[in-house]
């Protein structure tokens, strides 16, 4: 077969005035894109390999790598676009699935950019933060309804009860699931201990409770999955929570597989699954075919956790997410986590990342709307999930009706990550998305740590700072009270699905 | 604007107010005249603007004190006609008439005001939980449904009284001063828009409830979802509404008691909480924080709150705005400024400011038993 | 100014990139322009660093100022002594002859036989004229650290 073109999406321009040739680019890169050419004893780069991490570029010294997208371009065309050509080319040569890696990256409507804040201004006084407290305390979990008297037994411990079955947020900002074979441990420990430092949880994915984890267990919702790997009652009575995943923004409807070579000893370990086996988590849960056998799952699991904990549900979002949510609360889960399509992933199909589900915008939305409409919306706690990359998107996503948000792009673009989309590749030069002993010593838990905590701090300053603008000093006033947003540059059947205003209209 | 349309302005938005309030309990359920809230408030001439005012009073009407009270206005032709068809089909009309006035030069939108004395017909009474539920159900559908017509006073030997103007044209409107009751509060509203709909002036009142505030409540969007989930339709647009309601919600629905209600209402601080001592009380505290989120009032208010026993000043969790109580004798007096005690009680026993979130309560005496005031001295 | 005591290594952490090495030589040849002192070949000195690699695993190792240093006791002309102030092992190039005791007994290996000099020993001294070594300072993941007498870790604020 003729070779392909190799048109490469990069271009490395290195610029020899700077270049010292200490090799450092040489000795990092992952995909071997550097290389010291023993014949003119220049260091020199093969651009086909390049993937747009950006570690070596980060790395150099002396600031002589510049990486830049490939000026390449073919015939201009509308629908013929150059990404759709190359697909097609890889896929003539190799007869297989595209896969590709974090969330989708198509541009569609953003509607974070299509919504405003309100801000206090002479009717009501704004705060400031700095001077008055300002309270993003939140709890996740089943609540009851009312207090009433005749129904609760006002002795404390029925109120101890109920209490204990509800997470303690200081910051309505937790981590999403990724599991420990999706990223590495040294990632895994850096996310788990900034959420105990932070007063977060953090999710341990479809990946197990690795033994080094077991300290930040009681920060953890650990998850259940159709695999089922590494649960076990021990894993599930150390966690604070359970979720059971049903699906995942980057690809609903699609089930998960770490490749036998990525199954180390450790994490074999941890899944329990014999070393270098592939670990294939089914397309759906082969004992959940219905409404009502989630329900028995979710009883099974509070039978087992002796209704201590929370125990949630996952689900992506998709076009009938509020009947599906709504079912959801009637089976019994405390909180429902909705991922929408721009949710991230180690490894997915590119045509199921890219169009598969609806923006998590819409879907809090009509959630929050639909379990209002049926006076069942104290029951459940709602945690959104799916491409927050501000924390101005946080605070909408909170006024949208959301009970907490999950980060999972966010927090690994703290910890290096570039999101060049390869994690499937298991070559992740910033030693996240990767099991390569090489690779993983990149990633030091204790900077990782700090910089995740650094990002809590920051976006809850300025959460406090959007907050205390408004006039509130408590996020649950905010939470639902769409009244603060309005929208712009959207048509009526956005906003009514949305449940706001347009910009102009007053109260 | 035209009428019409500054009525729907009222109906559709909500309208910011600055305000000032009043309210004075006699704690012995004596009853006095209501001169004394019309001179309190008037005190406070410069916290409205002339767009509306109000006033509400307790046990005014002894002779009807087991008899549902609804003051409704009209502003179209025909409409009375069907609200009384409404009604006849489910009440027995004990009394019915136009609710007296005097004509006051410098009003205009003058509705048709009506009051009804009411006993529930024996069909309903045998299948409802209780006959307050059946009242508020009544109000929501004549409001909601009856475009040209509004209830704006519905309890038990209590009444509100409001319309668009000065403090002291709605009082000589109403003769205020003829009324008897033993318990009255007041309100002078400064809205940021013309209005003329006179339903949107306060007291706002639902059963024995009646409420004046002032303030801006910044969590308004959450606390109406909230009562919407709960079967309580927010008609009006404003704060006073939501507020009245929440109280009906936790004190009468969910009978939480006043202080717990505060707890919802104007929430400790977490800080605050952590610092409780007293373990039991300190569970609570944040139980119902928990559980009541969507009921917290943020933004700053200040509000008189009142039933047939007990009345409740209130203030945001920062006291972003003014509230002061006072105290002789059996009377206790709250206002948003202390010139308005001072001048109907000029040298008080005791004057103070509550803290910020911490209620004044004032049960009355020998009154324990909500909506049922039989004895009076 | 908090004394450091020696350097740690986080063997774990070290990514292999060899960068310690070239803030070290930066720094000790007084340079303040990387590119120019490589590239007009002004390196005055070279690294106090012994980088070790063997498969995934690699890390820099420097002189460990060893409170009973063999090399103290080997140097037969008093170049290699004990800094009273900072209590670091030093090298005095002036006095050394090159007679290469010190790396022969150096347990660690961490003394070298200069290349740019004649007859002249190399070691790390902790970059005695700064306050935080300079392969400390531009480690990219922290795997080396300093620390001070009571074994604490010196961070720079």
């Amino acid at each position: 077969m003729a070779k392909s073109k190799n048109i490469s999406d990069f271009v490395i321009e290195r610029d020899q005035n700077r270049c010292i040739k200490c090799h450092a680019c040489v000795r990092v890169c992952a995909n071997d894109v550097h290389f010291k050419d023993d014949a003119t004893s220049e260091v020199a780069s093969d651009d086909s390999k390049c993937v747009g991490c950006h570690f070596c570029e980060d790395l150099c010294p002396t600031g002589a790598l510049v990486i830049r997208k490939n000026p390449s371009e073919t015939r201009e065309n509308a629908h013929w676009k150059k990404e759709y050509i190359y697909r097609i080319v890889r896929q003539a040569e190799t007869g297989g699935i595209v896969l590709t890696g974090m969330g989708c990256d198509r541009p569609y409507k953003n509607y974070f950019d299509h919504i405003l804040l309100n801000a206090a201004q002479v009717t009501n006084p704004s705060i400031d933060p700095l001077r008055e407290p300002m309270e993003l305390k939140t709890f996740i979990g089943r609540k009851i309804d009312a207090v009433n008297l005749d129904d609760l037994n006002w002795k404390t411990t029925s109120i101890d009860e109920i209490m204990s079955g509800l997470l303690e947020l200081e910051v309505p900002i937790m981590f999403s699931a990724m599991s420990f074979g999706s990223i590495s441990l040294n990632a895994c420990k850096a996310i788990a201990e900034a959420a105990k430092l932070c007063g977060t949880y953090w999710n341990t994915g479809e990946g197990g409770l690795h033994q080094s984890l077991y300290p930040y267990a009681d920060r953890a919702i650990v998850q259940i999955a159709s695999g089922r790997f590494g649960v076990s009652s021990e894993y599930l009575s150390r966690a604070a929570a359970v979720e059971i995943k049903i699906g995942q923004g980057a690809k609903p409807g699609i089930g998960g597989h770490l490749p036998g070579e990525k199954v180390s000893q450790e994490i074999s370990l941890t899944r329990m699954i014999p070393q270098g086996s592939d670990a294939i988590s089914p397309a759906p849960h082969h004992d959940i075919y219905s409404i009502e056998d989630l329900r028995q799952l979710i009883f099974a699991i509070k039978e087992t956790v002796d209704y201590k904990k929370p125990v949630g549900v996952k689900i992506a979002a998709v076009h009938n997410v509020a009947p599906i949510a709504s079912g959801i609360v009637r089976a019994g889960a405390d909180f429902i986590t909705i991922d929408g399509v721009r949710g991230g992933t180690g490894a997915a199909p590119v045509v199921i990342r890219d169009n598969v589900g609806i923006p998590i915008e819409i879907a809090i939305a009509v959630v929050d709307q639909r379990l209002r409409d049926e006076g069942i919306r104290n029951q459940i706690s709602i945690v959104a999930a799916g491409g927050f990359r501000t924390s101005s998107d946080i605070i909408k996503a909170i006024t949208l009706g959301a009970d907490a948000v999950y980060i999972g792009t966010s927090a690994l673009i703290a910890l290096g990550c570039h999101v060049c989309q390869k994690c499937y590749t298991g070559k992740c030069n910033w030693g996240i998305a990767t099991q390569d002993p090489y690779l993983t010593r990149r990633l030091n838990p204790e900077i990782g740590t700090k910089r995740l905590c650094n990002l809590l701090r920051a976006w809850s300053l300025e959460m406090k700072e959007m907050l205390g603008g408004m006039g509130i000093n408590a996020i649950e006033s905010l939470r639902g009270n769409r009244e603060q947003l309005r929208g712009i540059d959207l048509s009526e059947i956005e906003l009514k699905i949305l449940g706001i205003k347009h910009a102009g209209e007053s109260w | 604007m035209e009428y019409e349309q500054l009525k729907l302005i009222e109906k559709s938005v909500k309208i910011p107010s600055g305000c000032g309030v009043a309210g004075i309990v006699n704690k012995n359920a004596n009853r006095f005249s209501g001169e004394m809230i019309v001179s309190s408030i008037c005190m406070m001439k410069d916290r409205g603007n002339g767009l509306g005012a109000g006033y509400a009073g307790y046990g005014i009407y002894p002779e009807f004190s087991d008899k549902w009270c609804l003051h409704v206005m009209y502003d179209k032709t025909g409409e009375k006609e069907k609200v009384e068809e409404f009604l006849e089909a489910r009440f027995n009309i004990v009394e019915q008439e136009p609710i007296p006035v005097r004509k006051v030069k410098s009003l205009s939108f003058i509705p048709v005001l009506h009051r009804y004395f009411l006993d529930i017909k024996n069909k309903f009474s045998d299948n409802l939980t209780s006959e307050e539920d059946f009242i508020l159900e009544t109000v929501m559908k004549i409001n909601r449904n009856f475009d040209g017509a509004c209830v704006f006073s519905s309890g038990k030997n209590m009444g509100i009284f409001k319309g668009v103007g000065h403090p002291d044209e709605i009082a000589e409107f109403y003769n205020i001063h003829n009324y008897k009751g033993y318990t009255w509060i007041a309100h002078n509203r400064f809205p940021t828009n013309t209005v003329g709909w006179w339903g949107g002036a306060h007291p706002f009142g639902i059963l024995d409830w009646a409420c004046v505030h002032n303030g801006e409540i910044s969590s308004y969007g959450i606390n109406r979802r909230y009562l919407e989930n709960a079967g309580y339709y927010c008609t009006f647009y404003t704060d006073t509404e939501v507020i009245t309601y929440l109280f009906d919600l936790l004190c009468r629905r969910h009978k939480l008691n006043f202080e717990m209600c505060s707890y919802v209402l104007a929430s400790p601080f977490w800080e605050e909480i952590e610092r409780e001592t007293d373990v039991k009380k300190k569970k609570l505290m944040k139980f119902l924080r928990i559980i009541y989120a969507s009921a917290m009032l943020n933004g700053p208010f200040a509000i008189i709150v009142a039933n047939s026993s007990v009345l409740i000043g209130m203030n945001d969790r920062l006291k972003l705005r003014p509230l002061v109580a006072a105290s002789k004798d059996d009377f206790v007096f709250v206002a948003s400024e202390e010139s308005a005690i001072r001048k109907i009680c000029p040298h008080p026993e005791r004057v103070w400011m509550p803290e910020a979130g911490k209620p004044i309560i004032v049960h009355l005496q020998e009154n324990k038993n909500y909506g049922e005031i039989k004895k009076y001295k | 100014m908090v004394k450091p005591k020696r350097i740690i290594i986080k063997e774990e952490y070290c990514i292999g990139c060899r960068l310690c090495e070239i803030y070290c030589v930066t720094k000790h040849s007084c340079a303040k322009e990387i590119i120019k002192m490589y590239k007009e070949k002004k390196i005055a000195s070279e690294s106090g660093i012994c980088f070790e690699e063997k498969g995934s695993i690699s890390f820099a190792i420097q002189c460990r100022h060893c409170d009973d240093a063999p090399c103290l006791e080997a140097c037969i002309t008093g170049a290699m002594f004990r800094d009273k102030d900072t209590g670091r092992v030093l090298h005095n190039k002036e006095k050394c002859v090159g007679c290469w005791m010190c790396v022969m007994v150096c347990p660690v290996g961490v003394v070298k036989i200069s290349q740019s000099e004649k007859r002249v020993a190399s070691k790390c001294d902790l970059c005695i004229d700064r306050e935080f070594p300079a392969c400390v300072e531009n480690c990219p993941n922290e795997a080396i650290y300093v620390v001070d007498y009571e074994g604490k870790k010196i961070t720079k604020e």
